[in-house]
């Protein structure tokens, strides 16, 4: 297993079989571990960013009135919070997974495209350079929310054509990333992983390689149309030229909602991995999971109305829309169903990834009952616009995908690294996270039905206390991060050493090979046993 | 070393991270064009660096093709990206067809008080009647001409169909190892499609002077140059792809097996042909 392939480079320097030196290493690498870690580190020096901006926001509503920021600059933040978290944290995040664990899950190499790998990387951090930049420029950031709605986003200053083309190079940074786990995915497994064989996380980054594709062309297309009726006088948005401002919401939601989906299937994914390793069960319902998820990754094509009840649409729309955003709780509840099977009657221990999935699949359910709530079209006319929509999708992002991501990086950081995580540290920053997310966003929830509206820099007087306590949730949250921050670099830097199989009940290729991972890994294909099928 | 013998993984490259460089210079000069603050030196410069990146790494490619280092499985890589490649673009162009059939649909005929939107035409536009193509109620652009369907784009519909069909011919020529047979078929498709490409700036060119229909023609003028535009920049790029394969066919690159460069070309023109059926049928015809 430790030949290497062919030591042939595209046309410059000696032949060397691991990692290269200095600063070069990371510039030109190829190496889907280099890269993946590349990912993880970008994401997460971007959710600092984007959680300092959103302690920002939470600091201003700590009580009514204006007293910390200008409302101006309020809705900067809010615009940049959402699209640093959601383009440059989350989705790089599960990129950077993807990037370590996909090729050592099948037995491949590497991923199939190495340096068009090392391209949707290395996209990232200019796009991010130019989007954080215009926040120096005049007239501020972009200040419309992160949806983009015209005709008020046109009224963006100079930092327009920097946001839009930011967007552009986030959206080719992800396409060719979705392109090269498809093409690892069909085309790199060994023989013997059949595709009914494959971990859940590698099927449920499949279908997400899928949506991607799908959908960031569209977004593209989007504020492209932004662009030209800003500058080149076209009428897409704008109703005296006989086009329609709600045209745009309906293309940015055609990609926003699979977009939700990009963001949580392959959290549905590791939780899936990580549940039966600490069960010592295998996963309950495989084949349940894998169509489940094909299920909920169609119907995320055609529920893209709900973001839109109170717009105007048809009354037809409107309940087309209604009925099959609810029939995405099926398929969503037989994943639950399954997790829980998962446990049922597992010799269950209760390390830190195995306390973050769990949390993930309480608090998760919790987010995916107020999205219910808010399918139900009549019903949303109350709530659109709201706190609560903010408290619905922040429960399904910070304890879904978030924690998701914690546990998979505490699950996986002792393969990567070699060594063993401090568990009474990552233990506190756990329950540090959970009391503090739900201090922070349940409150939302109420402040939502009582009426009170997102994106507002002051409220009315009545909404003082559940502010507060979701402000003090906030920061409980936020610099608990740092101890995480913390627990990583003590545990690439020390820490007790790894044992190949880390965990006891752990399945799968991944855990197969030497603590930390070779350089190279799988030259040759593995056996693939089937004790080693689907983790 | 046989190509067989395992998956070929480059181990360093230069030219990802030129090409991100080139990239952001590229958006950076774009961007700062359109605020207006720089003129296109930045972007020329960030163009440069792209068409560097982009002769470097292909470069690499094929000589590694070239050498033999690919096996079968790298093949079925380049299979998949490519593929999905062409999916990405198709629902870029689904976003623009998307959007005139929206306001063919719904936005125009809502604002003329159709399926019961009464308010909104009394009180905004209570005069607009809607006839299509529209430049919307307040006539933006000023009056015009739409573009007809006979005469120019149906002569260019049958010449991008037949360039599919002569591209096919020089494939199967290809496949048959008759050389010769595959350059010349390759080099008349590159033709027709140049000619494509010469007539639709005629068009443009006709549909400024004689017909004041311009990009700021309310919906009906976004949406033919948009849906246009991006297909003829499509076609543009296409014939470079083919071009540069001709380039390649002449030196005696492909073999009657394997032609994978070559195949990607085909896929790729026969995409833009395709987009060309719908868009000759949505916005010439319909």
């Amino acid at each position: 297993m430790a030949a290497t392939t062919h030591d042939v480079h595209d046309g410059h320097g000696e032949h060397h079989h691991g990692p290269a030196k200095g600063l070069g290493r990371w510039l030109f690498t190829t190496n889907h571990k280099d890269i993946g870690t590349l990912y993880l580190l970008f994401s997460l020096l971007m959710f600092l960013v984007g959680g300092s901006m959103a302690l920002i926001i939470r600091a201003e509503l700590f009580q009514p009135g204006l007293q910390l920021v200008d409302p101006h600059f309020f809705n900067q933040m809010t615009t940049m919070h959402a699209l640093i978290m959601v383009f440059g944290a989350v989705m790089p995040a599960f990129v950077g997974l993807a990037n370590w664990m996909l090729p050592m899950m099948v037995g491949a190499p590497d991923m199939a495209l190495p340096r068009m790998n090392n391209w949707s990387f290395w996209i990232l951090p200019f796009a991010f350079t130019m989007l954080l930049s215009t926040l120096f420029m005049p007239g501020g950031g972009p200040a419309s929310g992160w949806t983009l709605y015209p005709p008020l986003v046109l009224q963006t200053g100079d930092a327009f054509p920097f946001v839009i083309l930011a967007i552009h190079l986030m959206g080719i940074s992800s396409i060719m990333g979705a392109i090269n786990v498809i093409a690892t995915i069909f085309n790199m497994r060994a023989p013997g992983m059949t595709l009914m064989r494959m971990p859940l996380f590698v099927w449920t980054w499949l279908i997400t390689a899928f949506l991607l594709i799908a959908v960031m062309p569209v977004l593209a297309g989007a504020v492209t149309m932004l662009l030209t009726d800003r500058y080149f006088a076209t009428s897409f948005f704008n109703a005296a030229g006989g086009g329609d401002p709600v045209l745009f919401q309906h293309i940015f939601w055609f990609f926003g909602h699979p977009e939700v989906y990009i963001m949580i299937l392959p959290a549905f994914g590791v939780v899936s991995q990580i549940i039966p390793t600490f069960s010592r069960k295998p996963l309950f319902g495989y084949h349940s999971m894998v169509y489940a998820t094909a299920a909920i990754a169609f119907l995320s094509f055609i529920v893209w109305g709900h973001h839109m009840f109170t717009v105007g649409m048809p009354l037809t729309a409107e309940l087309f829309f209604m009925y099959a955003t609810m029939l995405i709780a099926v398929p969503t509840g037989v994943k639950v169903f399954n997790w829980v099977a998962t446990m049922w009657r597992g010799a269950m221990t209760f390390e830190t990834p195995m306390l973050f999935s769990i949390a993930f699949v309480i608090l998760f359910t919790i987010g995916g009952f107020s999205g219910l709530m808010l399918a139900i079209a009549p019903a949303d006319f109350q709530y659109h616009d709201t706190y609560f929509v903010v408290a619905h999708f922040h429960y399904v992002l910070v304890p879904g995908a978030v924690f998701s991501i914690m546990a998979a990086v505490y699950y996986w950081l002792p393969k990567w690294t070699g060594h063993m995580y401090n568990e009474r540290l990552s233990r506190i920053h756990f329950w540090l996270s959970v009391i503090g997310v739900n201090v922070l966003f349940f409150p939302q929830h109420f402040l939502g039905l009582a009426g009170m509206p997102r994106r507002v820099p002051d409220y009315a007087l009545q909404f003082t206390e559940w502010n507060m306590v979701s402000s003090i949730g906030a920061f409980i949250y936020g610099i608990s991060q740092l101890l995480f921050v913390y627990i990583v670099i003590q545990t690439i830097r020390a820490g007790d050493k790894a044992t190949d199989r880390v965990w006891e009940g752990a399945h799968g290729l991944e855990w197969t090979v030497p603590s930390p991972a070779p350089y190279h890994t799988f030259d040759k294909p593995p056996k693939i046993s089937t004790a080693d099928a689907h983790g | 070393m046989s190509a067989d013998n395992g998956y070929y993984v480059p181990h360093q490259s230069i030219w990802p991270i030129v090409g991100s460089i080139g990239l952001f210079v590229t958006m950076i000069g774009l961007a700062n064009m359109l605020t207006g603050a720089w003129n296109a030196s930045v972007l020329l410069v960030g163009a440069t660096i792209l068409l560097i990146m982009i002769f470097g790494w292909f470069g690499a490619v094929i000589k590694e093709s070239e050498s033999g280092l690919y096996s079968q499985q790298v093949d079925r890589s380049f299979r998949w990206g490519m593929g999905w490649f062409i999916f990405s673009e198709i629902m870029f162009f689904a976003a623009f067809f998307g959007a005139l059939f929206y306001a063919r649909q719904f936005a125009l005929p809502w604002m003329a008080g159709d399926a019961g939107r009464l308010v909104t035409h009394e009180f905004l536009w209570p005069t607009f009647e809607y006839v299509w193509p529209s430049s919307g109620p307040a006539e933006l652009g000023g009056e015009f001409q739409p573009m007809g369907w006979w005469a120019l784009p149906t002569i260019n519909t049958l010449i991008l169909i037949t360039s599919s069909i002569t591209l096919t011919f020089s494939h199967e020529a290809m496949r048959h190892n008759q050389r010769q047979k595959h350059i010349n078929w390759l080099a008349l498709t590159i033709v027709l499609g140049l000619i494509f490409l010469g007539l639709q700036m005629y068009e443009y060119v006709y549909a400024y002077t004689e017909l004041n229909l311009r990009l700021e023609t309310g919906i009906y003028g976004s949406t033919f140059y948009m849906l246009t535009g991006f297909h003829g920049l499509h076609v543009a790029i296409g014939a470079i792809i083919l071009a540069v394969i001709l380039g390649r066919s002449l030196r005696g690159h492909f073999t009657a097996e394997r032609h994978f460069g070559f195949e990607a070309a085909v896929w790729y023109w026969h995409f833009v042909d395709v987009v060309w059926l719908f868009l000759f049928i949505c916005i010439y015809v319909l």
